[in-house]
């Protein structure tokens, strides 16, 4: 089962701003990206202006094996937004690279879900302006 | 750091009834409960000189100063998210510890029953400010917009670390009706839930039930805080500030703080807990009662954990078939329903509960309680005071 959307309801917008536009630009060309920090080397998520961990400014847009395993989830049974049918999952993955992401599943039923299940990226085009990342279980 | 330790009193308070729709605005409930919070106090308006708000109040200072007529205001601000209660009085404690202000009042009016709150609509209509929109940018397209499911998130974490089953949070809210149900002014007088109850409410964010979240209301509180010279002077008991404290860390969201090494706890309140007792100079065994954030049920054993009440993981443990958090028990649990029991005034019934409990005239009183905690915000920023009927 994957999230279903109901096209009478705008689905909220992701807001763009110029500190996590490389996040956005790479999902639009289907493509998972995330902060690196150009000096320490470590991964950023959510992007940051500044490194926290040496304050560089400096980073750059990586690209992520959306490889990964579940590490929480929850299951709305109650939509807080028309655009969204219940039931639905949120999901927080933990990438192979480190950082976590909050996503939905595609083709998988709730009850199919579990912590440290392996998950793969995939992409999930919503609506012409809208693409997002999502994941599927593995095998 | 001994800032805030022993400077300052609580010396009058006021709530108003909890309803699911007061039919007034929120500036007319403000001012009713300031005017009743200063006559307990046996002060008048034009002796306040400052004032602390909540960041969401939609009152303003000034319309708060104009409406009552009050004196020259030298001091007044905010503090944010569900941290604000035990946060605002901190701010109070300092304003008149350094002698910018001689009373202040703190208070918070919400009509979150009535008038929806914006959160769900404001987040989805992208109307935000920049640091706000950094966070939600990743949540809102997914459909993770309400509180309750963000909660979620972390609380499932919890389950899976310490191997727990959602049935177990259960103790929390009945303690918290039981109690709450003692209170005619809050929302569920005469109204406890058995454990039936609670397996039978309604699952809304797996793995939520409506029962593990509090209930939105319509209502009003407000507190006068002075030097505790000046206490001695007034009408009533005071209420001793012994310590409080703020916290907020690099990793710290509202409620979203998924990015992080662990996320099956709640540090910042482990840190308020820390130097709240350090400050104090109490342990938490000298505690007689405790108003913790019960915003989200399952928070409460969390908070025990980082406070000190019991080890961690234990916290489940410690709240099972309530006997422990109950009145009678060792440790009795937001005495007069908190968000769960009373209504949700995002924590600040739980203070003005506290001060209730040093006088000795709540509806659930503790006896001869001395030694009260307050903590306010689980899951984000956190704040904590500890309130002593003695200097």
């Amino acid at each position: 089962m994957s999230m279903q959307y109901d096209t009478e309801h705008p689905v909220p917008m992701p807001p763009i701003l110029w500190d996590n536009m490389g996040f956005w630009e790479g999902i639009k060309r289907h493509e998972l990206v995330f902060q690196k920090c150009k000096e320490c080397g470590i991964w950023l998520h959510p992007p940051r202006p500044v490194c926290p961990n040496c304050r560089s400014f400096e980073k750059e847009w990586v690209p992520s094996t959306g490889k990964g395993t579940i590490y929480s989830w929850v299951t709305y049974l109650e939509s807080p937004h028309p655009s969204f049918k219940a039931p639905y999952s949120v999901v927080l993955v933990e990438l192979d690279e480190g950082v976590r992401l909050v996503s939905n599943m595609v083709d998988t039923k709730p009850e199919e879900i579990s912590i440290g299940m392996p998950v793969e990226l995939v992409f999930d085009d919503i609506t012409e302006g809208l693409t997002l990342p999502k994941f599927r279980k593995v095998g | 750091m001994n800032s805030t330790k022993n400077k300052a009193a609580i010396v009058g308070i006021a709530i108003t009834d909890f309803s699911k729709d007061c039919q007034r605005t929120e500036l007319y409930m403000a001012c009713r409960c300031i005017k009743a919070a200063l006559d307990d106090a046996g002060l008048r308006p034009e002796d306040v000189d400052g004032l602390v708000k909540q960041t969401n109040d939609a009152t303003d200072e000034h319309a708060v100063t104009s409406s009552m007529g009050m004196g020259n205001l030298t001091y007044f601000g905010e503090c944010r998210w569900g941290a604000a209660p035990s946060a605002m009085i901190m701010r109070a404690a300092m304003g008149v510890a350094a002698g910018v202000a001689n009373y202040i009042v703190v208070y918070r009016a919400v009509n979150g029953s009535s008038r929806r709150r914006m959160i769900p609509s404001m987040r989805a209509s992208g109307q935000m400010s920049t640091s706000d929109s950094l966070q939600w940018t990743f949540h809102a397209p997914f459909g993770h917009l309400s509180d309750a499911g963000q909660v979620a998130m972390i609380v499932r974490r919890y389950m899976h670390e310490f191997g727990l089953n959602n049935d177990q949070f259960g103790w929390v809210p009945i303690v918290c009706r039981e109690h709450g149900a003692r209170n005619p002014n809050g929302m569920f007088y005469e109204k406890p839930i058995t454990f039936k109850d609670y397996l039978k409410s309604k699952m809304v964010i797996e793995p939520l039930r409506r029962m593990d979240y509090y209930e939105e209301a319509d209502a009003a509180a407000a507190l006068v805080v002075t030097t505790t010279e000046r206490a001695k002077d007034l009408r009533q008991r005071p209420a001793y500030v012994l310590s409080a404290a703020q916290d907020m860390l690099a990793e710290t969201e509202e409620l979203t703080s998924y990015y992080r090494p662990l996320i099956s706890g709640i540090p910042e309140m482990g840190k308020v807990g820390s130097r709240i007792f350090a400050m104090a100079g109490v342990a938490p065994k000298d505690i007689n009662c405790v108003q913790l954030d019960d915003s989200y049920g399952p928070f409460v054993p969390m908070q025990l954990e980082e406070l000190g009440f019991c080890d961690r993981g234990e916290g489940v443990a410690f709240c099972n078939k309530g006997d422990r958090i109950k009145m009678g028990g060792e440790l009795p649990l937001n005495t007069s329903g908190g968000s769960l029991g009373e209504g949700y005034i995002h924590g600040m019934n739980h203070v003005v509960e506290a001060v209730r409990q040093i006088r000795g005239t709540s509806t659930a009183q503790v006896k001869d309680a001395d030694l009260v905690l307050v903590a306010s915000g689980a899951g984000g920023p956190a704040s904590g005071l500890i309130l002593g009927g003695s200097r």
